[in-house]
């Protein structure tokens, strides 16, 4: 096994394979260092350590705002998203009506449109709904492209899961209701959470849909992180991108995890 | 071993399916009128008619895709019918959803919730009929001596072997004595040894509760050892119902002859003496063993030369009229080798004969199996018990089979 990985070919392959991993990695990493620097530019290598950049991410109320924003935001989206997907994928995958395709492919179809375009359309909808700068607005934006996620997750567990449990259950005396209750929800609940998490994090970095529904006296932390690059570039900014990463990192590792508890044994 | 689920099964809490129950008259347990089902234009059941006795066990036999577990879904409610009705101890539960119809359902994957203990599995029926804790947690019990694994309830199912899961399965679907027991095919799962304990522990059980069962199987050996009465499926149809014995002696189609036991099918044409001269069909030669009586009643089948003789009732039961195409029907162990061929035995007129070559002699132990070829290709088996004394063939010898008339059953032949 070890004088195998010592030929050319396989050399070359891991040699590709790391080069790739630091192409795609690089410029997300890099900001991590670039945080922690002590100078006031934002400048790789950084020069020296501090956490000053830390310090000023939440004591600057534009800052801690915008992340409470983001985070009140992403909460709601989560539970409104993972609601209407599961729902959306019982009804996909269990019922039986003509036009089921059609519906599923509209459903996913934010995964495939541009973001800008849904944002432009968004705009001048919720303009004259009133709702456009508001965190209803926003809610409901970032639940439709959260949504696919919630269904693409369900939908496999859905798919995974003996039939037989539910017919079984109604068998046994328990109508449509408690079957769901009972039987399906803690079976398919690893990816109704792994689409919930997944539905966090659509709205927790999305930056594109945000920008046409913020407003000056409502931003979300990418918003403002988009604001504040085209006027100053502080090294705040990477500290910003540091907390953004690992909150999003740790809630995907989160959803591989919940993932990965299979529903059937 | 079943004296224990028998005691068991004594002391099961008073069910409204025990046939000693005074308020349960002597309405069926089960009745399918025309009962199908279609898939756009293929019909997967096409006209079932069926009533099931209040404690019956009825196996529905048919090869796979014949239309019997489909026929047992449209009883549990989980199909919805085409045409026909169900009606399910006198109510008509056509259009009732199934966790309305209180049937009790068997699957042959289990189908134990994963996410609940073996306990909570059997409690779960309970639960749904808002029974009370204390109530629920004695059923549970009972339900568990039942099927003898008192102990095992903390269990989940993937810490159980395939036979508990099984036993697990037969308790949750009898706990709340439903009013059917619905088992699709409920051991095919499982090994040979494990499945055929488990079939007598199934009939015992399910005979000491009362419960009316409708069993799905291919197998035939199960359908036998297991049921009151057997209903055979063919294409979305039951093209036979009866007991057991009654299907192996009289089968009334080709097609329940050969899927019940071992047969031999003799195909020729049916032929009555007196208006039978001018038949003449196909190869009607001179015949082997015929000493026309005179009796105007005798009937035959004949081919290539050779006239078998069969029972004219048979023939009027069979719906035959003269120069049909028909197949007699005779199980190996009704088929008796009994000298060379050509060899002049004296021939009684209610024996038929026909001569053959041994192909293969295969000692079984028990009895001695035969594979013979016919002169026009046809293969003949036959089986004779290990007795003491018989005569031995060996393959090559040309020799000649004997049966009695009322030995072979007469079939109309549908042709292939």
């Amino acid at each position: 096994m070890t004088d195998s990985w010592l030929q050319p070919r396989r050399l070359l392959l891991a040699a590709l394979g790391a080069l790739t991993v630091f192409f795609l990695m690089a410029p997300t990493i890099v900001v991590v260092p670039m945080s922690f620097t002590a100078s006031n530019a934002l400048t790789f290598p950084p020069e020296g350590f501090s956490t000053r950049w830390y310090e000023k991410m939440l004591t600057d109320p534009q800052w801690s705002t915008g992340f409470v924003n983001s985070a009140q935001v992403a909460v709601l989206t989560a539970m409104l998203a993972t609601t209407l997907g599961t729902l959306a994928a019982l009804g996909t995958v269990r019922g039986r009506f003509p036009g089921r395709g059609a519906i599923n492919a509209l459903i996913l179809s934010p995964l495939i449109v541009p973001v800008i375009i849904i944002a432009i359309g968004m705009f001048s909808v919720f303009v004259s709904w009133r709702v456009a700068g508001s965190v209803v607005g926003l809610v409901l934006a970032h639940t439709s492209l959260a949504v696919p996620f919630v269904v693409v997750n369900v939908a496999t567990s859905l798919r995974t899961m003996d039939r037989n449990l539910e017919l079984a259950a109604q068998g046994l005396g328990a109508g449509p209701v408690r079957t769901f209750r009972r039987i399906t929800l803690p079976l398919i609940l690893p990816g109704v959470l792994a689409g919930g998490l997944f539905a966090f994090i659509t709205s927790w970095d999305e930056v594109v849909v945000s920008i046409f529904l913020t407003s000056a006296r409502f931003r979300t932390l990418p918003v403002e992180m988009w604001e504040q690059v085209r006027q100053v570039v502080d090294p705040t900014v990477a500290a910003v991108s540091t907390t953004l990463l690992a909150v999003t990192t740790t809630v995907l590792l989160l959803a591989f995890v919940v993932r990965r508890q299979a529903p059937v044994p | 071993m079943f004296g224990a689920s028998l005691g068991a099964a004594a002391d099961w809490p008073d069910r409204p399916g025990a046939p000693d129950r005074p308020d349960r008259p002597d309405r069926p347990a089960l009745v399918l009128r025309g009962l199908a089902k279609s898939y756009g234009n293929v019909a997967a059941v096409d006209g079932v008619n069926l009533e099931v006795r209040q404690g019956e066990f009825i196996t529905l036999l048919g090869p796979s895709g014949s239309g019997k577990t489909t026929t047992l879904r449209m009883i549990a409610g989980f199909l919805r019918q085409s045409a026909g009705t169900i009606e399910i101890d006198g109510v008509d539960m056509s259009h009732v959803p199934p966790y309305r119809r209180d049937v009790g359902m068997i699957f042959q994957n289990y189908a134990l919730f994963p996410h609940m203990t073996a306990a909570q599995n059997i409690a779960f029926p309970l639960e749904m009929r808002q029974a009370a804790r204390s109530e629920i947690n004695a059923q549970v019990a009972e339900a568990l001596a039942l099927v003898k694994l008192d102990g095992l309830g903390d269990r989940y199912p993937r810490q159980l072997s395939g036979g508990q899961q099984q036993r697990i399965a037969f308790a949750r679907a009898v706990v709340f004595n439903p009013r059917l027991l619905l088992m699709d095919e409920p051991l095919g799962a499982l090994d040979k040894k494990l499945r055929e304990a488990l079939q007598l522990e199934v009939m015992h059980i399910s005979r000491q509760l009362g419960a009316t069962v409708i069993y799905v199987t291919h197998d035939q050996e199960e359908a036998l050892v297991m049921s009151d009465r057997i209903a055979i499926f063919n294409k979305g149809q039951i093209e036979q119902l009866g007991r057991g014995d009654d299907l192996y002696d009289h089968p009334a189609s080709l097609f329940v002859a050969d899927f019940i036991g071992e047969s031999n099918i003799l195909r020729g044409r049916f032929e009555r003496d007196g208006g039978g001269a001018e038949s003449g069909s196909g190869s009607g030669g001179d015949s082997g063993s015929s000493s026309d009586s005179g009796s105007s009643s005798t009937a035959w089948i004949s081919r290539d030369g050779w006239r078998w003789r069969v029972g004219a009732a048979q023939a009027e039961r069979a719906g035959l009229v003269n120069g049909m195409p028909a197949a007699l029907i005779v199980r190996p162990e009704r088929l008796r080798i009994v000298g060379a061929a050509g060899a002049g035995i004296a021939m009684d007129p209610e024996v038929n004969a026909v001569e053959a070559v041994v192909r293969d002699a295969l000692y079984l132990g028990s009895m001695r199996r035969y594979e013979l070829a016919l002169a026009n290709g046809e293969v003949v088996k036959v089986r004779n018990q290990v007795g003491g004394g018989e005569a031995v063939w060996q393959p090559g010898d040309p020799v000649r089979l004997v049966w009695s008339a009322e030995d072979a059953v007469l079939v109309p032949d549908p042709g292939d």
